[in-house]
Parts: C-alpha cells; sequence; structure tokens
C-alpha cells in the first residue's frame, strides 16, 4: 500500500470535519423532538452560559420545540465574566426563548465557606459546575422540561467537564459533534456573531481559556480525535502524518484516563443479570 | 411476472410495543387497498422496532402465532411483506420476513447475514437463517432480503439466480455520515447505490423499505424506494418522514430491459457453483489465499 503523505492525512481529517450543517440540524431537530415528547414532555431547560455550545444547544431547542418552550437559564457566579450573561442575553433575544437569571454565588460560596481546607482553583469550578447542575435540574421540574445537554464530542472524548455538573443532562443534541463543527453549525444558525467569535472558555475563574487550559487548541486536537476514533488511525501513523508526538500522545492519554467519564457507575457483579452488563434493555424501552 | 402496483409503508414502529405496531400495519395496509395496490411492504423488524437487546426474548413469536392473525386476515385483500422475531421450535429467535396472502403465510425468509459491529450487536441475542429461496405469488416471483443480507451481494444474487422478478428488501437502517461534505447521509447514499446496482445487474425490480423514527438517539432515514430494471427510481419516500408510497411495476418493463440486457440469460451458474463449492472447500481445509 502507498503509504499517507503528511499532506493527505491532515486534509483528510479537515476534509472529514466538514459538516453538511443543513442535514445535521434536520437530524438533531428531529431528535430533540422525538427524545422530549417520547418521555411525554414538550419543553427543555438549557443551562446558557454565553458560550457557543450552550448557544447552539438551545438554538436546536428552539427549532424543535417553538422558542416558547424552551428555557434559557442564566447561572451568573460573581466572578464571571460580565460579557459573558451579555452574550446569553442576545441570544435569547436574538432566539425570542423564555429566560431566567439566578444568581449561584451565594450557593456557591456558601457551601466552600463551610470547608476548613484550602480548595484548589479546579474543586471551586467543580462546585460551581454542580451548583448549576442543581439550579438546572430544580428548574426543569419548575418549568416541567427535561434538561438539554451542551457537552460537545471534544470534551466527551476529553474528560474535559465536570461529571453531574455541565456533563448532566437527560438529552444531549451535541455530543456527536466536535468543537469545530459545533462551531460550523452554530455559523449555519446564524448565532451571535459576539457568541461565534470569542475564544472558547468554561469561565469557571477569571480569564480562564479552554486552549491555555488543556495546552492544545481545538483545532488540532479535533483532528486528532477525528483520525484516532472515527478513522480507527494508529497514534503512529497520526504521528507519521505530520501532527506532533506529545500532542497525540497526551490527546490518547486522556480519552484512555477519562473513559470512567463516559459511562454509567460501574457495578460489581454478583447475580445472573447485572443492569448494563447482562440486562440489557434499551433506553426508548416501549416508546 | 404481473403488473405490480406496490405501496412502501415507510412507518416509524414503537420499541418493543407490539399491539401499537400491529395497529399501524392494518392501517397501512388498509390504506393500500384503498390505492389499488396488490401488496404493502413494511421495513425490518416492524412489529417490534429495531434496538431490542433484551426485549427480543418478551417480542419473539412462533410464526403460526394467533398474535398475527389480524395481518393474515387483512392479507385477504392485499399481500403484506412485514418483519417480525420468529421464535423457532427449538427456541431460537430470527429476524425474519414474512409475506402474508389470501389468508396465511406464504413465505418467510429468516434473516441470514446477522450484523455485529460497530453500532450493531445481532448476534449476541439473535440466531441467522440458513436459506435464500424465491418464492411464487399471486403476481409473480418475488424474494425478502433483510438488510444486511443485502450488503452481501451473494443474497442478492441467489434471491435473483432463483427466479425473482421483484426483490423486497426490508431494512432498520441508522442514518449516519454528516461529514466530509456529502449531500446527503452516507448510509443513503450506499443504499441507494446498493439498490440501483441489483436492479440493474440482476434485471430485477429493487422494492428497498426503511424505516423513520429515533431508538435511543439513533436515527433512521426511510428514503424507502422502488428502482426499475433499467436503474431508474420509479419512486421514493422522503427522508425521516413517515410515508405510505405508491409505485407501479409494470412487467413490460422487465421484459424489455431483459430483451436488452440478458444478463441474467447468461449468467453461468455451473460456472459459480463449481467455484464456489472449491473455494468454500479450500477456506475449509485450512487453506490461506
Amino acid at each position: 500500500m502507498a503509504s499517507t503523505t503528511e499532506t493527505s492525512l491532515q486534509n483528510r481529517a479537515r476534509h472529514g470535519l466538514q459538516l453538511d450543517t443543513a442535514l445535521a440540524e434536520q437530524v438533531l431537530v428531529r431528535f430533540i423532538a422525538d427524545a422530549i415528547s417520547k418521555f411525554g414532555f414538550t419543553r427543555a431547560v438549557v443551562a446558557t452560559s454565553g458560550g457557543i455550545d450552550s448557544a447552539l444547544t438551545c438554538a436546536l431547542a428552539a427549532r424543535a420545540l417553538g422558542p416558547t418552550n424552551v428555557l434559557a437559564l442564566m447561572l451568573p457566579y460573581r466572578t464571571g465574566n460580565p460579557a459573558s450573561r451579555g452574550d446569553a442575553e442576545t441570544l435569547v433575544q436574538a432566539l425570542g426563548v423564555e429566560s431566567h437569571v439566578i444568581d449561584v454565588s451565594q450557593a456557591v460560596d456558601g457551601y466552600l465557606e463551610e470547608l476548613d481546607d484550602d480548595t484548589t482553583p479546579v474543586r471551586r469550578g467543580n462546585v460551581m459546575a454542580r451548583t448549576r447542575m442543581i439550579a438546572t435540574y430544580d428548574q426543569s421540574e419548575a418549568f416541567d422540561a427535561l434538561v438539554a445537554g451542551t457537552s460537545n464530542k471534544t470534551e466527551l472524548l476529553l474528560g474535559y467537564g465536570t461529571l453531574h455538573g455541565d456533563m448532566a443532562s437527560a438529552v444531549n443534541p451535541i455530543g456527536d459533534l466536535y468543537k469545530t463543527q459545533v462551531r460550523q453549525l452554530a455559523v449555519a444558525l446564524d448565532l451571535p456573531s459576539a457568541i461565534l467569535d470569542k475564544p472558547p472558555s468554561a469561565d469557571l475563574w477569571e480569564g480562564q481559556s479552554d486552549e491555555d487550559e488543556l495546552g492544545f487548541t481545538y483545532g488540532v486536537a479535533d483532528e486528532v480525535l477525528y483520525l484516532l476514533v472515527d478513522e480507527w488511525h494508529t497514534p503512529d501513523e497520526i504521528v507519521a502524518g505530520g501532527y506532533d508526538a506529545d500532542l497525540v500522545t497526551e490527546i490518547r492519554r486522556r480519552v484512555q484516563q477519562t473513559q470512567f467519564k463516559r459511562r454509567p457507575p460501574v457495578i460489581a457483579k454478583l447475580s445472573d443479570r447485572t443492569i448494563d452488563r447482562d440486562f440489557r434493555y434499551p433506553r426508548d424501552w416501549g416508546r | 411476472m404481473r403488473d405490480l402496483r406496490v405501496a412502501l409503508a415507510q412507518i416509524r414502529p414503537r420499541l418493543g410495543d407490539v399491539a401499537h405496531n400491529l395497529a399501524i400495519h392494518l392501517d397501512y395496509a388498509d390504506r393500500a387497498v384503498k390505492a389499488g395496490c396488490d401488496v404493502v411492504v413494511f421495513p425490518e423488524q416492524s412489529l417490534t422496532g429495531y434496538f431490542l437487546s433484551d426485549l427480543v426474548a418478551e417480542v419473539a413469536v412462533p410464526r403460526d402465532d394467533d398474535s398475527l392473525q389480524p395481518i393474515l386476515d387483512a392479507s385477504r385483500d392485499i399481500d403484506i411483506v412485514f418483519g417480525f422475531i420468529e421464535r423457532t421450535a427449538d427456541h431460537r429467535f430470527v429476524p425474519a420476513a414474512a409475506c402474508a396472502s389470501g389468508g396465511r403465510l406464504l413465505h418467510v425468509h429468516q434473516k441470514v447475514y446477522l450484523v455485529t459491529y460497530g453500532l450493531f450487536d445481532e448476534a449476541r441475542d439473535l440466531a441467522a437463517g440458513r436459506h435464500v429461496r424465491a418464492f411464487d405469488s399471486a403476481h409473480g416471483r418475488q424474494a425478502m432480503l433483510i438488510c444486511e443480507d443485502l450488503w452481501h451481494p451473494t443474497s442478492a444474487a441467489l434471491a435473483a439466480a432463483d427466479g425473482a422478478d421483484v426483490i423486497f428488501g426490508l431494512s432498520s437502517s441508522p442514518g449516519r455520515g454528516v461529514g466530509g461534505g456529502a449531500s446527503e447521509l452516507g448510509s443513503a447514499e450506499t443504499w441507494h447505490a446498493l439498490n440501483r446496482l441489483y436492479a440493474q445487474m440482476l434485471v430485477c425490480y429493487m422494492v428497498h423499505v426503511n424505516r423513520v423514527g429515533f431508538e435511543d438517539g439513533v436515527n433512521f432515514w426511510g428514503g424507502s424506494e422502488v428502482v426499475a430494471p433499467d436503474g431508474t427510481c420509479l419512486a421514493r419516500a422522503p427522508n425521516f418522514e413517515e410515508a405510505l408510497v405508491v409505485a407501479d411495476l409494470p412487467d413490460s418493463r422487465l421484459r424489455r430491459q431483459r430483451t436488452r440486457l440478458p444478463l441474467r440469460r447468461d449468467e453461468n451458474l455451473e460456472l459459480v457453483s463449481r467455484e464456489f463449492a472449491r473455494i468454500a472447500g479450500e477456506r475449509r481445509d485450512g487453506i490461506d489465499n
């Protein structure tokens, strides 16, 4: 077999990541309508940060369910970037969805003040994410809705999210879209330019940047992940294709290291039929 | 064959809810009768839904089960091709396609190629059939094949060699592949190519019926179609939407194409069977090549 050249592998990754946005929109809008209605609901709640992922989920949900059936929940913390809140409000205006603002500062700080030890930024960030989860699920009950998730495929594969925090949802329309594909679809849906143009940030502390924290850009991470996951390439082939060896090793390590975050809690097997092991029923059982 | 008017029943079954799905079958069959159709064709596992896992044991029935009687009754007015899970006398569960006609089951095809890779896990729950046979209906010689059967071109070739003028393909095909600059789903593109290839090269009508709806986040894309022996798509259902689509399959079109392109006449079954027997023998005896 002819060897794959550097250009062709990178080009193939970039080409493969090019989304048919009209088709993806069609499938995802139908998915949301189906997944929400199957369980007897008509509404969705989206924790809306002002970032591109939650903006896309919100926009898709608005198309699937109608804007008045979507609650964009804004959950600011006192150290958050004020621009995020402004971007979220711009989105709400543009989509015409319902919105509600709940400041989580007191809830987060109330818990943190109870602690004797010094916390770390990661721990504080996790507390914020999980406090937002509590608010989101509480509001889903009040709004008679299911929680629509905002974790994309890149974050999920890298484990770059808080388990039971921002990773928690009932239905996730964007979990099979890489970050660069989220952007393509957000552009196609004509989301506000302020949301499209700013650098990705979890906004858990001041000046936080996803790409600084990860140590690589989403653009290159998506190409490596696409080649590893979707195209079944080996890490060696990807390095031979022109990607940095340390980067490929690190991405591969992160995917393996965080596998537990993508699975339900492990159950110690005792009986003949253990849940999710040999007691396997579809989620859509009877629906 | 006799001129055939076929209805493609592109339905959205409810997963594991046979009573609900049975009602859908009777409704579509009734509508097909009113449209003057000779046969109505449903997708794979149309009575049960597709990703069943442990539900298989609950929805599987013997082919003579009383629960199928309403379909047999309705088949006095129209032939009904549908999909279910057959529980055999020795308690295997086999995905099956049945043709009900004149109040009885005319023929049952058991899926010969289970699909156990990627998102599919059929061989965990199901057993495979062992035969590909064409059968005679009042309208001519036909064959039924189920989804993965048709990803093995030999299955379609066997059905054609056994004389089928019309091949009914029953599918539950998940939609996937929205990248790489495609203008339609990767799975849809492949199926349209397969249907056209079989119709043209086996010189027969291909009637492919796929379902719609979602199961556990997986979409089924629909796009059911009829392809004529000359490769023309005679009718195609929309993607993603439930639909009943009617198409006429005239014998004259088959006659003219067989005259133009006598591929079936020239098919060398003796050569093919001799070479396949040789290859199978060498495989069995462990000769690598």
